[in-house]
């Protein structure tokens, strides 16, 4: 088990890491989710033990590893971008790590073949590193860290130079291959979808301090503080006053910040069951996204901008007419 | 490591590099300016020097030629960097390893190019043009000379910039001058500042060159050293000489090296997208000017090697000549080809060995906290670069016949001028290739299980491979070609070397002789081209420094 406590990094005046605090069990894939410069790369850095802490401590097992070189920590680092050898060919890229066990040949040819298949790279093994397409470079690096089956895996935007299909099915085939292998994983990615979609626990950081952990779902439905539910493109964080009022009129919540997630509202024409509260307001915008519409509305009284996610087309103009389901309402922490 | 094995590994081969360089660089030096400060009882001689109206004429001639000599080059040379960068077509390789030949060609060869030159064009006098020994056949030998230097350290630069921010301001409405003018340039600009500086220093420090094409009319402090020294006999005037000449190359290596380091940092990480590949007039015009400005001067050299004499037609009646005995020469031209590739072999190994000890110190001190270590490193194996030959030579002359040390006489002084001059291309070759190693890849090995000394080995040493080879083929070269330190040694038959018997036959009236100089330059050309050639298409050069 990884345990990370009190790890800070100061760059000059910057502070990278700011006294993080994280566990990821024997097993586990944990994704740390953030927007770039908030410090999740250098997080990874650390417990690589390619970047010194300025305080704090990485544990395996209990084990203190401040001090223990990157080599001897038996981690697998794979970077965005790749740092193949450029040198040699893809089974050679592959072998380095069992070489560096002194795996004798015949079986680390074994291995070699082994990875390279299960990252569906059967038959690699002489392609030089220069004639892969990003995607085939992605998975021989995936191989590469995963040979040598380190005790702790970390992927630093794995997928971050890969197109929008590619990157969909690599994610969905990184997330069985991890599950399948069930290795313990860091993973850090700047897109929700992805860590959502592989991670077991997900932690949001935000300038060099986790601003929340938790299961995908959890976070998805109760982002706690206003900064991660707009990470997470929850647009709509107002203030609900003491006796429930909004500019708009009243939302059945306690007093403080809530955050309504897009999918909470239903035209009164098509209402939702067990409705709440009504709000009417003049669409300002609307932007086509395939299976749905997103509407700016702009609320009758209060004048406030909701996004609104709707099945029905809606033009802009139009005057509206929602219910609001509370279940899609989230408290979210003060201050 | 532990931190006092880092300690030795950067240690031990520091302590070996300082112990070479200063016993055959910085003793010779520190002699020369003793000496030249007026050791013993010659106090008044640098203020004389610097007082003459003929050494300060001297000293102007060899300020302005060399900023006119830069100037020029980088004119003609700016261009064809370009089409270098930009454009990709069939034989590019190739013809960038032939244009950095006349770079390693011996400067006595290339004065040789430019006498068959003016002789073949009836340029050298008796007709309505008189080229020979005007300032006019220096800053052409010059231009020719340093033409690669231009080339590649800007055209390496130019073809790691992005291109798309070319296009994007063609897009936003920039001519091409436009764009070359206020989008490439500018960028461009710490690139050719630092080869500016070194066509600078070269056309400062030239030697056999000027010595040859200037003849006796146009001197400049190299050739007054020489020939106070050599000729005078008047070793504190040129002792006083080498001071100054040494005052304004420290100044510019420090300008240049401050200049690098800019650059190294401004250059991007990864490489850009694909170049555009329009070929078109501009490609044309380029190998055109390419082919006139480095190919002519060669091809008369051959011509002029091959011809009859008098009576016209074509012989190999010179080349059949270099093995007989001339009057003015210990030994046979043959045999002084013998004696260069004989030194030239030793020479090379030396430079590599000490050059590559250097080339860790720098790497290693880099990482660590003894970062100025290196960087004195850096800067310090750059001034025998800057450092006339003929400076190291007279100071060999000066304090290398008592102990500790007295092998002025020997044989061996040879091989080690030759590798003092050598060993700041092995270091400037290797240097700059293992920097461009991506950090994240050595990270990956380490993270992969490799320890620090297995990650220099699995990953730098691969690197720094191709560029042994590299720096071996340049030391070679210059070995085969240094003129200015090997001309003061005493004239024996084993130390007379193929640019020395060279320049003897150069400066000796009469055809016979002259056919015979043409014959041995073109030998000379050919054995050096084939050193760097070899090299070039070895080892991917593109991004050396020179």
């Amino acid at each position: 088990m990884l345990t990370v406590s009190g790890a800070t990094v100061t760059f000059g005046r910057m502070t990278a890491l700011d006294g993080i605090d994280l566990q990821v069990a024997t097993g586990e894939v944990v994704a740390i989710l953030g927007p770039s410069g908030c410090g999740k790369s250098t997080l990874l850095r650390a417990v690589a033990g390619l970047q010194p802490l300025d305080a704090g401590q990485v544990c395996w097992d209990g084990e203190d590893l401040v001090g223990l070189p990157v080599h001897r920590r038996d981690f697998g680092l794979m970077f965005q971008e790749h740092a193949l050898f450029s040198h040699r060919d893809v089974a050679a890229n592959v072998a380095f790590g069992l070489r560096m066990q002194k795996m004798d040949a015949p079986i680390r040819r074994q291995r070699v073949r082994e990875v390279l298949a299960m990252v569906g790279l059967a038959g690699f093994e002489e392609r030089p590193i220069a004639t892969l397409s990003g995607g085939e470079a992605q998975r021989v690096a995936l191989a590469r860290s995963l040979a040598p089956e380190p005790r702790l895996l970390m992927l630093d935007e794995p997928l971050g130079s890969l197109d929008r299909p590619r990157r969909d099915e690599l994610t969905e085939e990184l997330r069985s291959l991890l599950r399948r292998i069930g290795v313990t994983v860091l993973h850090v990615t700047h897109d929700h979808d992805e860590a959502f979609a592989v991670a077991d626990r997900v932690a949001v950081m935000q300038s060099g301090r986790i601003a929340r952990i938790g299961g995908p779902a959890e976070i998805w439905h109760a982002p706690r503080r206003a900064g991660v539910a707009r990470f997470l493109g929850h647009a709509n964080v107002v203030a609900v006053a003491e006796d429930g009022a909004v500019p708009w009129g009243r939302l059945p919540s306690p007093a403080g910040p809530v955050v309504l997630r897009a999918d909470a509202f239903g035209r009164v024409d098509d209402p939702i069951p067990e409705a709440g509260p009504v709000v009417a307001g003049t669409v300002s915008d609307v932007r086509f996204r395939g299976d749905r519409f997103e509407l700016t509305l702009r609320t009758d009284p209060g004048d406030f901008e909701l996004l609104v996610r709707d099945p029905h087309p809606a033009a802009v103009g139009d005057r509206l007419t929602y219910t609001v389901d509370p279940a899609k309402i989230a408290g979210l922490d003060a201050g | 490591m532990r931190r006092p094995a880092r300690a030795l590994a950067l240690a031990l081969p520091a302590a070996a590099v300082g112990a070479f360089m200063a016993l055959f660089f910085a003793w010779p030096i520190a002699g020369v300016i003793v000496r030249g400060l007026g050791g013993t009882g010659t106090a008044a001689v640098l203020g004389d020097v610097l007082g003459s109206a003929s050494s300060r004429s001297v000293i102007w001639f060899t300020l302005w030629q060399a900023a006119v000599s830069t100037a020029l080059t980088v004119a003609v040379a700016l261009p064809a960097a370009g089409a270098m960068a930009r454009l990709r077509f069939r034989g590019q390789r190739l013809l960038r390893a032939l244009a950095t030949v006349p770079f390693v060609l011996p400067t006595v060869v290339v004065a040789a190019a430019f006498e068959g030159l003016f002789d073949r064009f009836g340029l050298a006098g008796g007709g309505a043009v008189n080229l020979r020994h005007t300032v006019w056949a220096i800053l052409m030998a010059h231009v020719f000379f340093n033409y690669a230097v231009v080339l590649r350290t800007v055209g390496a630069h130019w073809s790691a910039l992005d291109a798309r921010v070319e296009d994007q301001a063609r897009v936003l409405g920039a001519s091409r001058l436009e764009v070359f003018r206020r989008v490439v340039l500018p960028r461009l600009a710490p690139s050719i500042a630092a080869a500016s500086a070194i066509v600078f220093l070269f056309s400062f420090t030239s030697f056999g060159v000027v010595l040859v094409l200037g003849g006796p009319a146009r001197a400049t402090i190299e050739t007054e050293i020489y020939r106070y020294a050599v000729v005078r006999l008047d070793l504190a005037t040129a002792a006083a000489l080498a001071v100054v000449q040494l005052a304004a190359v420290v100044a510019l290596v420090v300008v240049s090296n401050a200049l690098e380091r800019r650059r190294a940092v401004a250059e991007p990480v990864s490489s850009p997208a694909a170049a555009p590949r329009r070929r078109g007039p501009g490609l044309v015009a380029n190998l055109a000017v390419m082919a006139v400005i480095l190919g002519l001067p060669v091809a008369a050299l051959a011509e002029r090697s091959l011809a009859a004499g008098r009576g016209g037609g074509y012989t190999l009646r010179n080349y059949t000549a270099m093995a007989e005995r001339v009057d003015l020469l210990p030994g046979t031209a043959l045999a002084a080809l013998g004696n260069s590739l004989m030194f030239a072999a030793p020479a090379a190994a030396l430079a590599l060995a000490v050059g590559g000890a250097a080339t860790l110190v720098v790497m290693r001190a880099g990482r660590g906290g003894s970062r100025h270590i290196g960087r004195v490193f850096d800067i310090g194996l750059t001034l025998p670069l800057g450092t006339s030959a003929v400076t190291v030579g007279l100071g060999f002359l000066l304090v290398l016949n008592r102990p500790p040390i007295d092998i002025r006489t020997s044989v061996l002084v040879v091989p080690i001028a030759h590798a003092v001059v050598g060993i700041p291309f092995v270091v400037r070759t290797l240097v700059p290739m293992l920097r461009t190693v991506n950090p994240r890849t050595r990270e990956a090995a380490a993270v992969l299980g490799a320890s620090p000394g297995r990650v220099r080995r699995e990953i730098d040493l691969r690197v720094a491979a191709r560029g042994v080879a590299v720096g071996a083929g340049f030391a070679f070269a210059v070995s085969l070609g240094e003129f200015g330190a090997t001309s003061f040694v005493p004239r024996r038959p084993e130390t007379l070397t193929a640019p020395l018997a060279l320049f003897r036959l150069l400066g000796t009236p009469g055809e016979a002789l002259r056919g015979q100089a043409m014959a041995l330059a073109v030998a000379l050309m050919a054995l050096t081209a084939v050193a760097v050639f070899v090299m070039d298409l070895w080892g991917d050069t593109r991004r050396g420094v020179f």
